[in-house]
């Protein structure tokens, strides 16, 4: 846990009821249930969760497009249901699913929306940094899902916003798309921007996030770095770090004579193993010397932490839901 | 590439100014309506088609004056109908589905302005609409009573009012498709036997008790009395108030956004 410095949003003990017409059996259904978090300015944080786990119901909550049940949300200092104009004018947002007209036409789409705001961003710099000028002349309707969330997010970013929500912002990108939004959305971050993204990709997170919140069933259920999540995450849950070591050998070598028992070797197939467990630096001194005393040379040698699905997994459960 | 990324002025410079917001989204709502071929089809075409029908054929004869001067005051009454109840509504129900209207209330322009925005839209494209119609129908004849005009226009407005809190509730309540069906049906039936173009005494006797308290009887009727006979019918107007604040609070209450 940590404490705020200068947060742009703090969330205490949300909670968001819906229905009863959304649920299924017509009673209330209670899809944030306490959750709390903070984001700071020049951050991203993100909240990390499988579907459904009420991650765009408390970003909904935070814009101000969905009333909460219950708790308190602080945007810029104010209540985002009770905030005017002037609140949204430094929030930018980019919806899960768009929310462009499909029949508009790109460039006079920024502008039409850089029209709201007294001062905003130069449009020519936007479309060229986002490469929207490369699609320019085609419809909405017409966009792929990765053209369509470059102009999304250059419609979030138009007004110069100090704080930006982004959800599932990797949604339908190709690899082109992904590099130049996540290229901005960095870039944005050292300038100074508080971010807030949703994902339900760890990769995602692994990769951009200066802080992630883990979140199940609407509650928060872990959070830290991404380093915090990988290592010390994992220590306190059951006091170990497990990594798994995979190399390419001649086949039916006897690697617990070299390196004792208390680890868990298999020759996945012939001369292709794995060495799993709580792997220290002296079983590597004692599997290298080994080898080089037998003159074996791997082919390949890979050593892989945990990685941030393994701890969303063991936190969340692996069921699927 | 310096100019994307922000300089984070504080203070932010914050919104543009309240009416600017308005005339913004009003000016794009009214473009994106005028460029769409349906809505045209639907705003301007067919009221002239039906305009131009009732002139040349025997339906409105024996009522008490030419045709094209009875015929016209209905088809301005289609013509609010046509933007603000079906064009608007249909309009609505598709941003709502595309998440539009979520994310404009995310923008300054906020849902109080992306509303103002839309009647704004409903009231420009009633102004081309009624220079359109009333010029043709000045080239078949219409000759409207000069004292007509000002009750008139106050009434078109009055009905516009109402049919788009009632297209506001159709849209905000229900799927695009559904409002697509509902507002084009209620559109056809309206215009035919609602008092709208036809007027009600050439209508079913049962038909004439009820059309007299539906928005589109009550606007046609009052707006044959204004251009016609230069006179207001208050009660017609008691009834179209009635028809926005109802639908209109209503629409209030039960508007889903997303």
């Amino acid at each position: 846990m940590r404490s705020p410095e200068s947060p742009v949003l703090t969330i205490d003990g949300l909670i968001k009821d819906v229905g009863p017409l959304a649920s299924l059996d017509g009673k209330m259904l209670r899809v944030v249930s306490g959750l709390s978090m903070f984001a700071e300015r020049g951050q991203i944080t993100a909240l990390l969760g499988a579907n459904g786990a009420g991650k765009t119901t408390t970003l909904e909550c935070a814009q101000g497009l969905q009333k909460r049940t219950g708790g308190r949300i602080e945007l810029l200092g104010q209540d985002p249901d009770t905030a005017g104009a002037s609140l949204r004018s430094r929030v930018g947002v980019m919806l899960q699913d768009g929310g462009l007209p499909p029949s508009a036409r790109p460039i006079p789409l920024l502008r039409h929306i850089a029209g709201m705001y007294q001062s905003p961003l130069p449009l020519d710099g936007l479309v060229e940094r986002l490469g929207i000028d490369t699609f320019s002349r085609t419809g909405v309707r017409r966009l792929s899902g990765g053209q369509k969330q470059r102009l999304s997010l250059a419609a979030a970013l138009i007004g110069n916003p100090e704080v930006l929500f982004l959800d599932e912002p990797s949604a339908g990108l190709d690899p082109q798309s992904r590099q130049i939004v996540f290229e901005l959305i960095a870039e944005l971050r050292d300038a100074g921007m508080g971010i807030i993204l949703t994902t339900h990709l760890m990769d995602d997170a692994q990769r951009l996030a200066d802080y992630v919140y883990i979140i199940d069933a609407g509650r928060n259920v872990a959070e830290g770095t991404v380093a915090d999540l990988l290592s010390h995450g994992h220590e306190a849950m059951d006091g170990v770090t497990e990594r798994t070591l995979f190399f390419d050998a001649p086949a039916g070598l006897d690697i617990a004579a070299a390196i004792g028992d208390d680890l868990t070797i298999t020759e996945t197939r012939a001369g292709s193993y794995s060495v799993a467990g709580t792997l220290t630096p002296q079983h590597l001194a004692k599997l290298t010397a080994w080898w080089a005393g037998k003159g074996i040379m791997p082919a390949s040698l890979r050593l892989e932490a945990r990685s941030l699905e393994d701890v969303f997994l063991d936190i969340s459960g692996r069921d699927i839901r | 590439m310096t100019s994307a990324t922000p300089t984070l002025t504080t203070p932010h410079a914050g919104p543009a100014p309240l009416l600017r917001r308005i005339l913004l989204q009003g000016r794009y709502e009214t473009l994106t309506m005028i460029r769409n071929g349906e809505q045209l089809i639907l705003a301007v075409i067919m009221p002239l088609l039906a305009l131009v029908g009732l002139t040349v054929t025997p339906l409105l004869d024996g009522l008490g004056g030419n045709r094209v001067d009875i015929a016209t005051p209905g088809i301005l009454a289609l013509c609010a109908m046509s933007t603000a109840f079906t064009g608007q509504g249909i309009a609505t129900g598709f941003d709502r589905r595309y998440g539009v209207l979520r994310f404009l209330s995310t923008t300054p322009l906020g849902r109080i302005g992306l509303i103002a925005g839309k009647i704004l839209a409903v009231l420009a494209v009633l102004v081309l609409q009624v220079l359109v119609v009333g010029g043709v129908a000045a080239l078949l004849g219409w000759q409207p009573r000069p004292e007509g005009w000002l009750p008139g226009l106050g009434l078109l407005v009055l009905g516009a009012a109402a049919f788009t809190a009632l297209g506001l509730l159709v849209a905000g309540t229900v799927r695009p498709e559904a409002t697509l069906a509902i507002t084009n049906l209620l559109w056809i039936l309206l215009g035919a036997l609602g008092g709208i173009v036809v007027p009600a005494e050439r209508l079913p006797v049962l038909a004439q008790n009820i059309v007299h308290f539906l928005p589109s009887g009550a606007l046609g009727q009052s707006l044959r009395d204004a251009f016609l006979h230069g006179s207001v019918s208050l009660p017609y107007v008691l009834v179209l108030l009635l028809w926005t604040i109802v639908p209109g609070a209503a629409a209030v209450r039960w508007f889903k956004w997303n």
